[in-house]
Protein backbone atom coordinates (compact mmCIF):
# COMPACT_ATOMS: atom_id res chain seq x y z
CA UNK A 1 0.00 0.00 0.00
CA UNK A 2 0.78 3.31 -1.04
CA UNK A 3 1.82 5.79 2.22
CA UNK A 4 -1.21 7.42 3.65
CA UNK A 5 -1.80 10.79 5.58
CA UNK A 6 -4.78 10.25 7.54
CA UNK A 7 -6.24 13.28 8.93
CA UNK A 8 -9.74 12.11 9.29
CA UNK A 9 -9.54 11.16 12.84
CA UNK A 10 -12.76 12.55 14.08
CA UNK A 11 -14.42 10.27 11.86
CA UNK A 12 -12.58 7.02 12.75
CA UNK A 13 -9.15 6.01 14.05
CA UNK A 14 -6.11 3.18 13.16
CA UNK A 15 -6.82 0.78 15.98
CA UNK A 16 -3.76 0.78 18.72
CA UNK A 17 -2.04 -2.57 18.55
CA UNK A 18 -1.82 -2.67 22.65
CA UNK A 19 -5.19 -2.10 21.99
CA UNK A 20 -5.65 -5.27 19.74
CA UNK A 21 -3.27 -7.16 22.50
CA UNK A 22 -5.37 -6.91 25.39
CA UNK A 23 -8.25 -7.85 23.03
CA UNK A 24 -7.07 -11.30 21.38
CA UNK A 25 -7.42 -13.55 24.31
CA UNK A 26 -10.94 -12.38 25.09
CA UNK A 27 -11.97 -13.90 21.24
CA UNK A 28 -9.83 -17.23 21.63
CA UNK A 29 -9.65 -18.04 25.41
CA UNK A 30 -12.20 -16.11 27.65
CA UNK A 31 -14.60 -16.05 24.54
CA UNK A 32 -17.55 -17.24 26.90
CA UNK A 33 -20.52 -14.80 28.21
CA UNK A 34 -20.18 -13.25 31.74
CA UNK A 35 -22.13 -15.52 33.88
CA UNK A 36 -22.59 -14.63 37.10
CA UNK A 37 -20.14 -15.55 40.13
CA UNK A 38 -22.23 -18.68 40.88
CA UNK A 39 -21.54 -19.79 36.46
CA UNK A 40 -18.61 -21.96 35.35
CA UNK A 41 -15.43 -20.91 35.37
CA UNK A 42 -14.86 -18.83 31.94
CA UNK A 43 -17.92 -17.25 32.70
CA UNK A 44 -16.57 -15.68 35.91
CA UNK A 45 -13.37 -14.39 34.50
CA UNK A 46 -15.30 -12.91 31.96
CA UNK A 47 -17.34 -11.07 34.26
CA UNK A 48 -14.67 -9.83 35.50
CA UNK A 49 -12.77 -8.57 32.80
CA UNK A 50 -16.15 -6.70 32.04
CA UNK A 51 -15.94 -5.21 35.59
CA UNK A 52 -12.42 -4.00 35.00
CA UNK A 53 -12.93 -2.25 31.97
CA UNK A 54 -16.32 -0.80 33.35
CA UNK A 55 -14.44 0.55 36.44
CA UNK A 56 -11.23 1.91 34.92
CA UNK A 57 -13.72 3.70 32.14
CA UNK A 58 -16.03 4.94 35.32
CA UNK A 59 -12.56 6.07 36.88
CA UNK A 60 -11.59 8.39 33.65
CA UNK A 61 -14.30 10.21 34.09
CA UNK A 62 -14.34 10.48 37.99
CA UNK A 63 -17.18 7.89 38.12
CA UNK A 64 -18.00 4.98 40.14
CA UNK A 65 -18.15 1.27 38.13
CA UNK A 66 -21.98 0.82 38.34
CA UNK A 67 -22.80 4.18 36.66
CA UNK A 68 -20.72 3.51 33.26
CA UNK A 69 -22.97 1.27 30.84
CA UNK A 70 -21.46 -0.31 27.44
CA UNK A 71 -23.40 0.38 24.57
CA UNK A 72 -22.38 -0.22 20.57
CA UNK A 73 -21.02 2.64 20.48
CA UNK A 74 -21.59 6.88 20.60
CA UNK A 75 -24.79 7.03 18.12
CA UNK A 76 -26.68 4.10 20.18
CA UNK A 77 -25.13 5.78 23.65
CA UNK A 78 -27.27 9.44 22.73
CA UNK A 79 -30.08 7.55 21.33
CA UNK A 80 -30.31 5.80 25.22
CA UNK A 81 -29.73 9.33 26.80
CA UNK A 82 -32.41 11.16 24.92
CA UNK A 83 -35.25 8.83 23.99
CA UNK A 84 -34.61 6.56 27.50
CA UNK A 85 -35.01 10.37 29.38
CA UNK A 86 -37.82 11.02 27.14
CA UNK A 87 -39.55 7.60 27.75
CA UNK A 88 -39.08 8.14 31.94
CA UNK A 89 -39.66 11.32 31.82
CA UNK A 90 -42.27 12.28 29.04
CA UNK A 91 -45.53 11.85 30.85
CA UNK A 92 -44.22 12.56 34.58
CA UNK A 93 -42.81 15.23 33.60
CA UNK A 94 -43.20 17.05 30.19
CA UNK A 95 -42.14 16.63 26.39
CA UNK A 96 -39.61 19.22 26.06
CA UNK A 97 -36.15 18.80 25.42
CA UNK A 98 -33.21 21.22 24.46
CA UNK A 99 -30.16 20.67 22.32
CA UNK A 100 -27.70 22.84 20.10
CA UNK A 101 -27.89 23.38 16.22
CA UNK A 102 -25.04 22.45 16.03
CA UNK A 103 -25.14 18.25 17.52
CA UNK A 104 -23.68 15.36 15.82
CA UNK A 105 -26.08 13.42 13.94
CA UNK A 106 -27.63 11.24 17.21
CA UNK A 107 -28.69 13.79 19.19
CA UNK A 108 -29.76 15.99 16.26
CA UNK A 109 -32.27 12.78 14.65
CA UNK A 110 -33.00 11.34 18.06
CA UNK A 111 -34.74 14.79 18.44
CA UNK A 112 -36.35 15.13 15.26
CA UNK A 113 -37.76 11.69 16.09
CA UNK A 114 -38.94 12.38 19.38
CA UNK A 115 -40.72 15.35 17.74
CA UNK A 116 -42.64 13.41 15.67
CA UNK A 117 -43.70 11.34 18.58
CA UNK A 118 -45.06 14.48 20.78
CA UNK A 119 -42.55 16.05 22.33
CA UNK A 120 -41.27 19.80 21.50
CA UNK A 121 -37.69 20.17 21.01
CA UNK A 122 -35.90 23.91 21.23
CA UNK A 123 -32.62 23.71 18.95
CA UNK A 124 -30.36 26.01 20.61
CA UNK A 125 -28.33 29.02 18.40
CA UNK A 126 -24.52 28.98 18.41
CA UNK A 127 -22.33 32.02 18.09
CA UNK A 128 -19.72 32.74 14.67
CA UNK A 129 -17.57 30.82 16.83
CA UNK A 130 -20.07 27.73 18.10
CA UNK A 131 -20.41 28.79 21.38
CA UNK A 132 -23.75 28.06 22.34
CA UNK A 133 -25.97 31.21 23.69
CA UNK A 134 -25.79 30.61 27.90
CA UNK A 135 -28.57 33.38 28.25
CA UNK A 136 -30.86 32.15 25.43
CA UNK A 137 -30.55 28.58 27.20
CA UNK A 138 -31.45 30.24 30.60
CA UNK A 139 -34.28 31.69 28.75
CA UNK A 140 -35.69 28.60 27.67
CA UNK A 141 -35.91 25.97 29.97
CA UNK A 142 -39.67 25.76 31.53
CA UNK A 143 -40.92 23.84 33.68
CA UNK A 144 -41.92 20.74 31.23
CA UNK A 145 -37.94 21.05 29.91
CA UNK A 146 -37.01 16.85 30.99
CA UNK A 147 -33.62 17.07 28.90
CA UNK A 148 -30.60 19.30 27.82
CA UNK A 149 -28.32 17.98 25.46
CA UNK A 150 -25.22 19.69 24.43
CA UNK A 151 -22.07 18.30 23.01
CA UNK A 152 -18.43 18.99 24.96
CA UNK A 153 -16.86 19.30 21.47
CA UNK A 154 -17.95 19.75 18.22
CA UNK A 155 -17.68 17.08 15.22
CA UNK A 156 -16.70 19.74 12.62
CA UNK A 157 -15.46 22.85 13.96
CA UNK A 158 -14.02 21.48 17.38
CA UNK A 159 -15.58 24.06 19.48
CA UNK A 160 -15.47 22.88 23.14
CA UNK A 161 -18.48 24.56 24.72
CA UNK A 162 -18.76 25.61 28.71
CA UNK A 163 -20.65 22.64 29.70
CA UNK A 164 -19.18 23.56 33.67
CA UNK A 165 -21.63 26.94 33.19
CA UNK A 166 -24.19 24.98 31.17
CA UNK A 167 -24.23 21.77 34.13
CA UNK A 168 -24.78 24.54 36.48
CA UNK A 169 -27.78 26.26 34.84
CA UNK A 170 -29.46 22.84 33.98
CA UNK A 171 -29.11 21.68 37.70
CA UNK A 172 -30.46 24.98 39.54
CA UNK A 173 -33.32 24.18 37.39
CA UNK A 174 -33.93 20.79 38.05
CA UNK A 175 -32.85 19.81 34.20
CA UNK A 176 -31.16 16.38 32.94
CA UNK A 177 -27.80 17.37 31.50
CA UNK A 178 -26.59 14.73 28.34
CA UNK A 179 -23.28 16.03 27.16
CA UNK A 180 -21.92 14.26 23.91
CA UNK A 181 -18.11 13.88 24.54
CA UNK A 182 -17.49 11.75 21.43
CA UNK A 183 -14.75 13.94 20.47
CA UNK A 184 -13.41 15.17 23.73
CA UNK A 185 -13.13 11.96 25.88
CA UNK A 186 -9.62 11.62 27.01
CA UNK A 187 -8.62 14.51 25.09
CA UNK A 188 -10.12 17.19 27.12
CA UNK A 189 -10.86 17.22 30.95
CA UNK A 190 -13.86 16.14 31.74
CA UNK A 191 -14.68 14.89 35.55
CA UNK A 192 -18.44 14.40 37.06
CA UNK A 193 -17.40 15.29 40.22
CA UNK A 194 -16.39 19.20 38.98
CA UNK A 195 -18.88 19.50 36.36
CA UNK A 196 -22.47 18.69 37.07
CA UNK A 197 -23.45 16.69 34.04
CA UNK A 198 -25.78 13.10 34.29
CA UNK A 199 -25.28 11.56 31.01
CA UNK A 200 -22.19 11.88 29.07
CA UNK A 201 -21.78 9.65 25.68
CA UNK A 202 -18.19 8.32 25.03
CA UNK A 203 -17.02 6.32 21.85
CA UNK A 204 -13.88 3.97 21.77
CA UNK A 205 -13.83 4.58 17.80
CA UNK A 206 -12.10 8.08 17.97
CA UNK A 207 -9.20 7.25 20.43
CA UNK A 208 -7.24 4.19 18.24
CA UNK A 209 -9.61 2.17 20.15
CA UNK A 210 -12.41 -0.94 18.49
CA UNK A 211 -15.37 0.48 16.55
CA UNK A 212 -18.32 -1.19 17.65
CA UNK A 213 -17.78 -0.12 21.46
CA UNK A 214 -19.22 2.95 23.47
CA UNK A 215 -20.67 3.97 26.55
CA UNK A 216 -23.22 6.13 28.36
CA UNK A 217 -22.29 7.56 31.68
CA UNK A 218 -25.24 7.67 33.98
CA UNK A 219 -25.43 9.88 36.97
CA UNK A 220 -26.74 7.33 40.10
CA UNK A 221 -30.47 7.87 40.57
CA UNK A 222 -30.90 9.53 36.86
CA UNK A 223 -33.98 8.71 35.65
CA UNK A 224 -33.77 6.84 32.51
CA UNK A 225 -35.75 3.85 30.18
CA UNK A 226 -34.07 1.15 28.76
CA UNK A 227 -35.27 1.16 24.69
CA UNK A 228 -32.99 -1.80 24.00
CA UNK A 229 -34.80 -5.05 25.00
CA UNK A 230 -32.83 -8.05 25.62
CA UNK A 231 -31.46 -9.80 28.72
CA UNK A 232 -31.18 -8.07 32.23
CA UNK A 233 -27.33 -6.78 30.81
CA UNK A 234 -25.76 -3.14 31.83
CA UNK A 235 -27.62 -2.85 35.11
CA UNK A 236 -30.83 -3.95 33.09
CA UNK A 237 -30.37 -0.39 30.65
CA UNK A 238 -28.86 -1.75 27.43
CA UNK A 239 -30.41 -5.78 26.64
CA UNK A 240 -27.90 -7.33 24.20
CA UNK A 241 -24.60 -9.64 24.05
CA UNK A 242 -21.84 -8.22 26.03
CA UNK A 243 -18.91 -6.88 23.94
CA UNK A 244 -16.57 -7.95 26.38
CA UNK A 245 -13.64 -7.39 23.79
CA UNK A 246 -14.65 -4.40 22.73
CA UNK A 247 -15.20 -3.20 26.45
CA UNK A 248 -11.52 -4.05 27.42
CA UNK A 249 -10.11 -2.86 24.32
CA UNK A 250 -11.71 0.68 25.03
CA UNK A 251 -10.36 0.49 28.59
CA UNK A 252 -6.79 0.29 27.21
CA UNK A 253 -7.52 2.63 24.64
CA UNK A 254 -8.79 5.22 26.89
CA UNK A 255 -5.96 4.47 29.59
CA UNK A 256 -3.21 4.97 26.40
CA UNK A 257 -3.90 8.63 25.91
CA UNK A 258 -1.75 10.89 27.93
CA UNK A 259 -1.47 14.60 28.63
CA UNK A 260 1.78 14.45 26.59
CA UNK A 261 0.38 13.14 23.66
CA UNK A 262 -2.61 15.56 23.45
CA UNK A 263 -0.20 18.22 24.04
CA UNK A 264 1.38 16.65 20.68
CA UNK A 265 -1.99 16.50 18.63
CA UNK A 266 -2.59 20.36 19.86
CA UNK A 267 0.69 21.41 18.74
CA UNK A 268 0.29 19.62 15.23
CA UNK A 269 -3.70 21.94 15.30
CA UNK A 270 -1.63 24.34 16.07
CA UNK A 271 0.92 24.10 13.20
CA UNK A 272 -1.75 23.69 10.45
CA UNK A 273 -3.65 26.25 11.23
CA UNK A 274 -1.04 28.53 11.51
CA UNK A 275 0.72 27.49 8.10
CA UNK A 276 -2.60 27.60 7.01
CA UNK A 277 -3.90 30.75 7.15
CA UNK A 278 -0.37 32.52 6.45
CA UNK A 279 0.99 31.07 3.33
CA UNK A 280 -2.90 30.64 1.86
CA UNK A 281 -4.82 34.22 1.04
CA UNK A 282 -8.62 33.78 1.74
CA UNK A 283 -9.02 31.45 4.53
CA UNK A 284 -11.46 31.55 7.31
CA UNK A 285 -11.43 29.39 10.66
CA UNK A 286 -14.07 27.69 11.10
CA UNK A 287 -14.73 26.65 14.76
CA UNK A 288 -13.32 28.53 18.09
CA UNK A 289 -9.76 30.19 17.71
CA UNK A 290 -9.06 28.88 21.35
CA UNK A 291 -11.41 26.50 23.51
CA UNK A 292 -11.09 23.69 21.15
CA UNK A 293 -10.41 20.02 20.72
CA UNK A 294 -6.30 19.32 20.34
CA UNK A 295 -6.94 17.40 17.37
CA UNK A 296 -9.37 19.30 14.85
CA UNK A 297 -8.44 22.35 12.09
CA UNK A 298 -11.44 23.01 9.72
CA UNK A 299 -10.41 25.41 7.44
CA UNK A 300 -12.58 27.17 4.32
CA UNK A 301 -11.28 28.02 1.23
CA UNK A 302 -12.89 30.38 -0.23
CA UNK A 303 -13.62 30.05 -4.37
CA UNK A 304 -12.93 26.61 -4.14
CA UNK A 305 -15.07 23.31 -3.69
CA UNK A 306 -14.46 20.75 -0.91
CA UNK A 307 -15.17 17.49 -3.22
CA UNK A 308 -12.34 18.60 -5.34
CA UNK A 309 -9.94 19.24 -2.88
CA UNK A 310 -10.32 16.40 -0.91
CA UNK A 311 -10.37 14.63 -4.53
CA UNK A 312 -7.18 15.94 -5.52
CA UNK A 313 -5.19 15.43 -1.63
CA UNK A 314 -6.39 12.10 -2.68
CA UNK A 315 -4.59 11.33 -4.93
CA UNK A 316 -1.55 11.98 -2.92
CA UNK A 317 -2.74 9.95 -0.47
CA UNK A 318 -4.49 12.15 2.16
CA UNK A 319 -7.77 11.59 3.72
CA UNK A 320 -9.29 14.52 5.19
CA UNK A 321 -13.38 15.72 4.53
CA UNK A 322 -15.23 18.75 3.92
CA UNK A 323 -18.64 20.24 5.00
CA UNK A 324 -19.47 20.79 1.22
CA UNK A 325 -22.78 19.64 0.17
CA UNK A 326 -20.76 17.80 -2.65
CA UNK A 327 -18.84 15.41 -1.06
CA UNK A 328 -21.93 14.54 0.94
CA UNK A 329 -24.45 11.51 0.23
CA UNK A 330 -27.51 13.83 0.69
CA UNK A 331 -26.20 16.61 -1.28
CA UNK A 332 -26.47 18.53 2.21
CA UNK A 333 -24.17 21.21 3.44
CA UNK A 334 -23.07 21.32 6.98
CA UNK A 335 -25.68 21.83 9.14
CA UNK A 336 -22.82 23.33 11.38
CA UNK A 337 -21.15 25.42 9.37
CA UNK A 338 -24.90 26.98 8.47
CA UNK A 339 -25.58 27.19 12.28
CA UNK A 340 -22.43 29.47 13.10
CA UNK A 341 -23.56 32.00 10.30
CA UNK A 342 -21.75 30.31 7.11
CA UNK A 343 -23.05 30.86 3.80
CA UNK A 344 -23.44 28.30 1.49
CA UNK A 345 -19.97 29.22 -0.28
CA UNK A 346 -18.05 29.20 3.66
CA UNK A 347 -19.19 25.21 3.78
CA UNK A 348 -18.57 24.64 0.04
CA UNK A 349 -14.69 25.11 0.42
CA UNK A 350 -14.54 24.29 4.53
CA UNK A 351 -11.80 21.67 5.17
CA UNK A 352 -11.31 19.22 8.47
CA UNK A 353 -8.40 17.92 9.27
CA UNK A 354 -8.29 15.76 12.39
CA UNK A 355 -4.71 14.35 13.73
CA UNK A 356 -4.20 11.14 15.56
CA UNK A 357 -1.42 9.29 17.61
CA UNK A 358 -0.13 8.11 14.50
CA UNK A 359 0.09 11.16 12.56
CA UNK A 360 3.65 12.82 12.60
CA UNK A 361 4.72 16.75 12.22
CA UNK A 362 6.75 15.60 8.69
CA UNK A 363 3.16 14.29 7.48
CA UNK A 364 1.41 17.51 8.35
CA UNK A 365 3.85 19.58 6.90
CA UNK A 366 3.54 17.42 3.76
CA UNK A 367 -0.43 18.20 4.04
CA UNK A 368 -0.14 21.76 4.53
CA UNK A 369 2.69 21.99 1.18
CA UNK A 370 0.15 19.93 -0.81
CA UNK A 371 -3.10 21.40 0.36
CA UNK A 372 -1.53 24.97 -0.86
CA UNK A 373 -0.68 23.39 -4.06
CA UNK A 374 -3.90 21.88 -5.03
CA UNK A 375 -5.68 25.06 -3.74
CA UNK A 376 -3.56 27.27 -5.72
CA UNK A 377 -4.63 25.13 -8.90
CA UNK A 378 -8.00 24.92 -8.15
CA UNK A 379 -8.41 28.86 -8.00
CA UNK A 380 -6.58 29.04 -11.26
CA UNK A 381 -9.73 27.63 -12.77
CA UNK A 382 -11.92 29.75 -10.78
CA UNK A 383 -14.36 31.76 -12.01
CA UNK A 384 -14.37 33.41 -8.29
CA UNK A 385 -12.02 35.77 -6.54
CA UNK A 386 -9.99 36.89 -9.14
CA UNK A 387 -10.93 40.81 -9.19
CA UNK B 1 -8.03 3.57 -6.07
CA UNK B 2 -11.69 3.02 -4.99
CA UNK B 3 -12.98 5.86 -6.61
CA UNK B 4 -16.80 6.74 -8.10
CA UNK B 5 -15.64 8.19 -10.67
CA UNK B 6 -14.20 6.19 -13.83
CA UNK B 7 -9.98 7.12 -15.00
CA UNK B 8 -11.25 9.40 -17.26
CA UNK B 9 -13.49 11.69 -15.68
CA UNK B 10 -10.36 11.70 -13.31
CA UNK B 11 -7.82 12.46 -16.11
CA UNK B 12 -10.10 15.52 -16.47
CA UNK B 13 -10.48 16.44 -13.53
CA UNK B 14 -6.84 16.58 -12.90
CA UNK B 15 -5.68 18.13 -15.97
CA UNK B 16 -8.70 20.02 -16.62
CA UNK B 17 -8.71 20.98 -20.75
CA UNK B 18 -9.05 24.61 -21.72
CA UNK B 19 -9.60 26.41 -18.68
CA UNK B 20 -9.10 29.83 -18.19
CA UNK B 21 -11.06 33.27 -19.43
CA UNK B 22 -10.58 34.75 -22.74
CA UNK B 23 -10.17 38.26 -23.42
CA UNK B 24 -13.10 40.35 -25.57
CA UNK B 25 -14.75 37.40 -25.55
CA UNK B 26 -17.71 37.18 -28.52
CA UNK B 27 -20.02 34.84 -26.33
CA UNK B 28 -19.77 34.39 -22.40
CA UNK B 29 -21.87 32.86 -19.59
CA UNK B 30 -22.13 32.00 -16.12
CA UNK B 31 -24.17 29.09 -14.73
CA UNK B 32 -25.19 28.41 -10.84
CA UNK B 33 -26.50 25.60 -9.20
CA UNK B 34 -28.42 26.27 -5.97
CA UNK B 35 -28.57 22.91 -4.99
CA UNK B 36 -25.03 22.23 -5.10
CA UNK B 37 -23.73 25.42 -5.04
CA UNK B 38 -21.68 25.02 -8.37
CA UNK B 39 -21.13 27.57 -10.98
CA UNK B 40 -19.32 27.21 -14.37
CA UNK B 41 -18.01 30.27 -16.74
CA UNK B 42 -17.62 29.84 -20.48
CA UNK B 43 -15.77 32.29 -22.80
CA UNK B 44 -16.57 32.01 -26.82
CA UNK B 45 -14.46 33.08 -29.54
CA UNK B 46 -16.32 32.54 -32.78
CA UNK B 47 -15.19 33.01 -36.63
CA UNK B 48 -17.54 35.67 -37.76
CA UNK B 49 -17.69 34.07 -41.50
CA UNK B 50 -17.95 30.54 -40.53
CA UNK B 51 -19.08 30.21 -37.04
CA UNK B 52 -17.01 27.69 -36.13
CA UNK B 53 -15.73 28.14 -32.11
CA UNK B 54 -12.12 28.78 -32.60
CA UNK B 55 -11.46 29.37 -29.00
CA UNK B 56 -13.20 28.38 -25.83
CA UNK B 57 -12.29 28.46 -22.31
CA UNK B 58 -14.15 28.09 -19.11
CA UNK B 59 -13.66 28.90 -15.40
CA UNK B 60 -15.18 26.02 -12.68
CA UNK B 61 -16.16 27.18 -8.70
CA UNK B 62 -17.55 23.71 -8.15
CA UNK B 63 -16.85 19.75 -7.95
CA UNK B 64 -15.32 17.10 -9.43
CA UNK B 65 -18.21 16.44 -11.55
CA UNK B 66 -18.56 19.70 -12.74
CA UNK B 67 -14.72 20.36 -13.58
CA UNK B 68 -14.52 17.36 -15.79
CA UNK B 69 -17.81 18.21 -17.71
CA UNK B 70 -16.35 21.45 -18.50
CA UNK B 71 -13.14 20.35 -19.70
CA UNK B 72 -14.86 17.49 -22.06
CA UNK B 73 -17.45 19.96 -23.10
CA UNK B 74 -14.94 22.66 -24.44
CA UNK B 75 -12.85 19.69 -26.20
CA UNK B 76 -16.24 18.85 -27.60
CA UNK B 77 -17.19 22.47 -28.61
CA UNK B 78 -13.93 23.41 -30.19
CA UNK B 79 -13.66 23.43 -33.78
CA UNK B 80 -18.20 22.92 -34.23
CA UNK B 81 -20.36 25.74 -35.48
CA UNK B 82 -22.29 27.11 -32.97
CA UNK B 83 -25.55 25.62 -34.81
CA UNK B 84 -24.03 22.24 -33.97
CA UNK B 85 -22.76 23.06 -30.86
CA UNK B 86 -25.82 24.07 -28.84
CA UNK B 87 -26.22 20.53 -29.98
CA UNK B 88 -24.52 18.71 -27.89
CA UNK B 89 -26.17 16.65 -25.14
CA UNK B 90 -25.65 16.54 -21.61
CA UNK B 91 -25.72 12.33 -22.53
CA UNK B 92 -23.39 13.09 -25.06
CA UNK B 93 -20.76 14.61 -22.58
CA UNK B 94 -21.41 11.95 -20.21
CA UNK B 95 -21.07 9.38 -22.68
CA UNK B 96 -17.41 11.21 -23.83
CA UNK B 97 -16.62 10.27 -20.32
CA UNK B 98 -17.47 7.14 -20.13
CA UNK B 99 -20.06 7.97 -17.47
CA UNK B 100 -20.87 10.03 -14.21
CA UNK B 101 -21.85 8.97 -10.87
CA UNK B 102 -26.11 9.86 -11.26
CA UNK B 103 -26.24 11.63 -7.83
CA UNK B 104 -23.59 14.27 -9.90
CA UNK B 105 -25.52 14.53 -13.08
CA UNK B 106 -26.94 18.43 -12.16
CA UNK B 107 -23.22 19.12 -11.19
CA UNK B 108 -22.03 18.42 -14.41
CA UNK B 109 -25.54 19.13 -16.46
CA UNK B 110 -24.36 23.04 -15.46
CA UNK B 111 -21.26 22.49 -17.77
CA UNK B 112 -23.23 21.65 -20.67
CA UNK B 113 -26.19 24.30 -19.94
CA UNK B 114 -23.58 26.79 -20.07
CA UNK B 115 -22.71 26.16 -23.33
CA UNK B 116 -25.86 26.63 -24.67
CA UNK B 117 -25.70 30.10 -22.51
CA UNK B 118 -22.85 31.06 -24.05
CA UNK B 119 -24.22 30.31 -27.57
CA UNK B 120 -27.31 31.96 -26.96
CA UNK B 121 -25.36 35.42 -25.58
CA UNK B 122 -23.32 35.16 -28.56
CA UNK B 123 -26.22 35.40 -30.85
CA UNK B 124 -28.48 37.97 -29.34
CA UNK B 125 -25.03 40.30 -29.35
CA UNK B 126 -24.79 39.78 -32.96
CA UNK B 127 -28.33 39.75 -34.29
CA UNK B 128 -28.94 36.06 -35.03
CA UNK B 129 -31.56 35.57 -32.87
CA UNK B 130 -34.19 34.08 -35.21
CA UNK B 131 -37.26 34.14 -32.75
CA UNK B 132 -37.58 37.95 -32.12
CA UNK B 133 -40.16 37.49 -29.34
CA UNK B 134 -40.89 40.65 -27.38
CA UNK B 135 -39.23 40.81 -23.65
CA UNK B 136 -41.60 40.17 -20.96
CA UNK B 137 -41.73 40.57 -17.16
CA UNK B 138 -41.23 36.32 -17.36
CA UNK B 139 -38.46 36.33 -19.53
CA UNK B 140 -36.83 38.73 -17.41
CA UNK B 141 -37.82 36.90 -14.28
CA UNK B 142 -36.07 33.84 -15.60
CA UNK B 143 -32.80 35.22 -16.87
CA UNK B 144 -32.65 36.81 -13.07
CA UNK B 145 -33.00 32.93 -11.87
CA UNK B 146 -29.56 32.33 -13.21
CA UNK B 147 -28.52 35.63 -11.04
CA UNK B 148 -27.39 34.36 -7.32
CA UNK B 149 -27.93 35.12 -4.30
CA UNK B 150 -24.64 34.63 -2.74
CA UNK B 151 -26.34 35.41 1.29
CA UNK B 152 -28.10 32.79 0.61
CA UNK B 153 -26.96 30.24 -2.31
CA UNK B 154 -29.70 30.55 -4.14
CA UNK B 155 -30.50 32.43 -7.16
CA UNK B 156 -31.90 36.00 -6.20
CA UNK B 157 -35.72 35.12 -7.43
CA UNK B 158 -36.11 32.01 -5.42
CA UNK B 159 -35.06 34.25 -2.65
CA UNK B 160 -37.15 36.81 -2.83
CA UNK B 161 -34.52 39.76 -3.78
CA UNK B 162 -36.72 40.79 -6.89
CA UNK B 163 -39.25 43.48 -6.41
CA UNK B 164 -40.48 45.06 -9.26
CA UNK B 165 -39.84 44.53 -12.82
CA UNK B 166 -40.99 47.25 -15.10
CA UNK B 167 -40.32 47.22 -19.26
CA UNK B 168 -41.01 50.09 -20.99
CA UNK B 169 -39.76 50.64 -24.97
CA UNK B 170 -36.86 48.69 -24.46
CA UNK B 171 -35.66 49.59 -21.06
CA UNK B 172 -35.82 47.31 -17.95
CA UNK B 173 -36.36 48.61 -14.67
CA UNK B 174 -35.27 45.92 -11.70
CA UNK B 175 -36.03 46.93 -8.15
CA UNK B 176 -33.95 44.66 -5.64
CA UNK B 177 -34.91 44.12 -1.93
CA UNK B 178 -31.66 44.88 -0.42
CA UNK B 179 -30.19 48.02 0.74
CA UNK B 180 -27.66 50.26 -1.85
CA UNK B 181 -24.74 49.68 0.69
CA UNK B 182 -25.16 45.78 1.62
CA UNK B 183 -21.68 44.05 0.49
CA UNK B 184 -23.44 42.26 -2.65
CA UNK B 185 -25.50 44.87 -4.03
CA UNK B 186 -22.95 45.65 -6.87
CA UNK B 187 -21.95 41.93 -7.06
CA UNK B 188 -25.84 41.52 -7.87
CA UNK B 189 -26.33 44.56 -10.08
CA UNK B 190 -23.42 44.00 -12.46
CA UNK B 191 -24.65 39.84 -12.81
CA UNK B 192 -28.33 40.89 -12.92
CA UNK B 193 -27.13 43.81 -16.16
CA UNK B 194 -25.10 40.99 -18.05
CA UNK B 195 -28.04 38.63 -18.09
CA UNK B 196 -30.74 40.92 -19.10
CA UNK B 197 -28.55 43.42 -21.78
CA UNK B 198 -27.96 40.97 -24.53
CA UNK B 199 -31.67 40.33 -25.03
CA UNK B 200 -32.33 41.64 -28.48
CA UNK B 201 -34.61 44.24 -28.10
CA UNK B 202 -33.45 45.46 -25.12
CA UNK B 203 -30.68 48.75 -25.05
CA UNK B 204 -30.85 49.48 -20.97
CA UNK B 205 -31.10 47.88 -18.14
CA UNK B 206 -31.79 49.72 -14.89
CA UNK B 207 -31.48 48.22 -11.40
CA UNK B 208 -32.23 50.32 -7.86
CA UNK B 209 -32.46 49.19 -4.56
CA UNK B 210 -34.75 49.82 -2.13
CA UNK B 211 -32.93 51.74 0.42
Amino acid sequence: MEKVYYLDNAAATRLDEQVLDVMTPLYFDRYSVATSEFGYSLGVEAKEALDDARSRLAQALGANSDEFIFTSGSAESSNLALKGVAKALGTKKGKHLIVSKIEDFPVLYSARTLEKEGFTVDYLDVDGEGLVDLEKLEALIKPETILVSIQHGNQEIGTIQDIGVIGTICRERGVLFHTDATHTFMRVPLDVNTIAVDLITVSAHTLHGPKGIGGLYVKKGTTLAKIMDGGFQEFDLRGGMDNIPGAVGFAKAAELVTADENIRLAAMRDHIITMVSEQIPDVILNGHPRQRTPQNANITFHYVEGESITLHLDMYGIAVSTGSACFSRSLEASHVIAAIGGDHERAHGSIRLTVGRFNTMEEVIFVEETLKKVVENLRKISPLGKE
Amino acid sequence: MASPYNDLVLEHFKNPRNTGRIEDPDGKATEGSPACGDMVSLYLKVDPKTRVIDDIKFESYGCASNIATGSIITELAKGKTIDEAKKITWQEASEALGGLPKIKAHCSVLAVEVLRSAIQNYEEKHGLVTEKVATTEEIVRKRLKKVMNPIKGLDMVATHLVKEIEITGGVVRIVIDLPETHQFANAIREDAVEKIESLWDIDQVIVEFTD
